[in-house]
């Protein structure tokens, strides 16, 4: 090994205690039992390892409700930004028409806008309107706010596209819509999971929105679940870290067995704007 | 095509922010739009000590935290380069706390720095760090949030570097090596040249986001320290009352991120070779 690579060994895996070391020692907690998380000094092994903390979360109704309203909420918000944004981006991807850059750049505004700007006209809005409180407000401020980053990253995708086979089935007589439905989407496939899963991560971890717009908790999603147990139940702390476990897993795995495309299309997005 | 998707996002983000200002100027609430008002919401705002409690808190936030991440996400990614081994690994790491809802890192950090049961309290107090609680006053829990935030976001941008220092052709660093340029000088005149417009995206994106903080605020400090996002949350919010000045103080926190952007935009136009996107 040259010294280079020695250095680069070390960093990575500095890079890695970094990252994965908090989330064992609170794997470490959840699974401790109260004399355990209380001694000192800290034990770095449990004693007696108990899943107890984890059946205290899953017993409690309104974080299973939880998980179930985020599921709805981001799965939905997922499919219209993937419908809604796969139309919108293959023309933006494809055709030359003047407002090209600017729409793109509009686009680009709204992804890093302030959500908390608009709280309150949305608030008062979804008022007079009757859907405070409801799940299709929440999904529809949810799909506003990714679906310029779905789009960003679908057009990067449907560029890299050879145009070639477009051209041939054009010249075979299909419309611009056949040729969509039949040639592009089939390939894009690849593309459109990378964007559905940071879609799906995006609403996944949305809070303000939901703390905001959502009043009973049998709507609320996890991520406004989890800070209300953690007070509700201030000091159950075992329960609390199985939470957060509960959480964070099932995310952590889809993101990292995708994690080589999530990463091209974090920084493709990026680099090309 | 565009339409759809451009409605959507017309009808819930960008009508908003106009109305949102409309009502700026008005002495509005929940259900009422109100009288003309001027600038009084305004300047009842900047008369408020919990606005200006917030607003230092924020800056101080977004400044210590973004000035972190960047440095230290920028060595990582300069010694990631280096090598072409274990990028997988790091980039697999790196992914772990980026796709935690921040709820869930702040509450899992809360409970490593809390009093009973916390590692981080722990070794505070047997190495003779600190022997207060550490959630327990607002400087604490600040310099905690910002610990969180370098730990949450670091990797991120390194690896945004990492990807912009890829787009570097090796000819330029061949040739200055040829000429005889130090380490420190290849990376003053063409590393950080070249790394613009990676810099630019990864410094505008975190600033703009440490600038609008809202939920690590919420759980690190079970709702104690406040920030921009959260005075106007408890303005629109939880006290309804003061409907009309959580508006106002969520129309500036707009406005202050379009002078942010702006002049990140500009230090990063001017002064440079003039390549452009």
């Amino acid at each position: 090994m040259s010294r280079s690579t020695r250095w680069s060994a070390v960093l990575v895996l500095m890079l890695v205690i970094w990252s994965v070391l908090p989330v064992v020692w609170v794997f470490k907690m959840s699974i401790s039992d109260q004399r355990d998380l209380f001694s000192a000094p800290p034990e770095i092994v449990p004693r007696n390892p108990t899943f107890t903390h984890y059946a205290t979360v899953f017993l409690d109704p309104v974080f299973r409700a939880g998980l179930v309203n985020s599921v709805l909420i981001a799965g939905t918000t997922t499919f219209l930004c993937l419908v809604l944004g796969s139309v919108a981006a293959y023309p933006l991807a494809r055709l030359r028409f003047p407002a090209r850059s600017t729409v793109m750049t509009a686009f680009l505004v709204v992804a890093y806008f302030p959500t908390v700007a608009i709280i309150a006209p949305l608030f008062k809005q979804l008022r007079s309107a009757g859907l405070l409180d409801t799940y299709p407000a929440i999904i529809a401020v949810d799909t506003a706010f990714a679906l310029p980053l779905s789009i960003w990253i679908m057009v990067a995708f449907f560029r890299k596209l050879p145009g070639e086979l477009e051209e041939a089935a054009q010249i075979d007589g299909a419309g611009i819509r056949q040729t969509f439905l039949l040639v592009v989407a089939p390939l894009a496939v690849p593309g459109l999971v990378t964007a559905g899963i940071l879609t799906f991560v995006f609403a996944w971890n949305e809070f303000l929105f939901a703390n905001t717009f959502l009043f009973d908790q049998a709507r609320w999603p996890v991520t406004v679940v989890i800070p209300s147990y953690a007070s509700r139940h201030s000091v159950d702390y075992g329960a609390q870290a199985a939470a957060t476990i509960i959480v964070t897993v099932p995310l952590a795995a889809t993101v990292l067995a995708l994690q080589r495309r999530l990463v091209e299309g974090l920084t493709s997005g990026a680099l090309k704007g | 095509m565009v339409s759809p998707a451009a409605i959507v996002i017309a009808v819930v983000a960008v009508f908003p922010v106009l109305y949102a200002i409309y009502l700026s100027f008005r002495d509005a609430t929940v259900t009422n739009s109100g009288q003309w008002t001027g600038l009084s919401n305004y300047g009842e705002l900047l008369a408020d000590p919990d606005f200006r409690t917030a607003l230092l808190n924020t800056t101080l936030f977004t400044i210590v935290s973004v000035a972190l991440e960047f440095a230290i996400g920028m060595a990582m990614a300069l010694a990631l380069h280096r090598s072409f081994r274990f990028r997988g690994l790091a980039r697999t790491a790196v992914l772990i706390p980026w796709a935690f809802p921040v709820v869930v890192s702040a509450l899992m950090w809360r409970l490593m720095l809390q009093d009973q049961v916390g590692i981080v309290s722990w070794l505070a107090h047997a190495t003779g760090l600190t022997d207060q609680p550490i959630l327990s006053d607002h400087t604490s829990l600040l310099v905690a949030a910002i610990g969180v935030d370098v730990w949450k976001s670091t990797p991120f941008i390194a690896l945004l570097l990492l990807a912009g220092l890829q787009t570097i052709p090796r000819e330029l660093n061949e040739a200055a090596i040829v000429d005889g340029a130090t380490a420190v000088q290849r990376f003053v005149a063409i590393t950080l040249p070249q790394l613009r417009p990676a810099i630019l995206v990864a410094l505008l994106f975190r600033t703009l986001e440490a600038w609008s903080v809202y939920d690590l605020f919420w759980v690190m400090s079970d709702r104690q320290l406040t920030s921009l996002s959260t005075y106007v949350y408890s303005g629109v919010r939880v006290s309804q009352l003061d409907f009309a000045r959580g508006n106002a103080a969520a129309v500036f926190v707009f406005a202050t991120s379009i002078v942010i952007a702006l002049v990140y935009l500009r230090v990063f136009r001017s002064g440079g070779t003039g390549e452009e996107a």
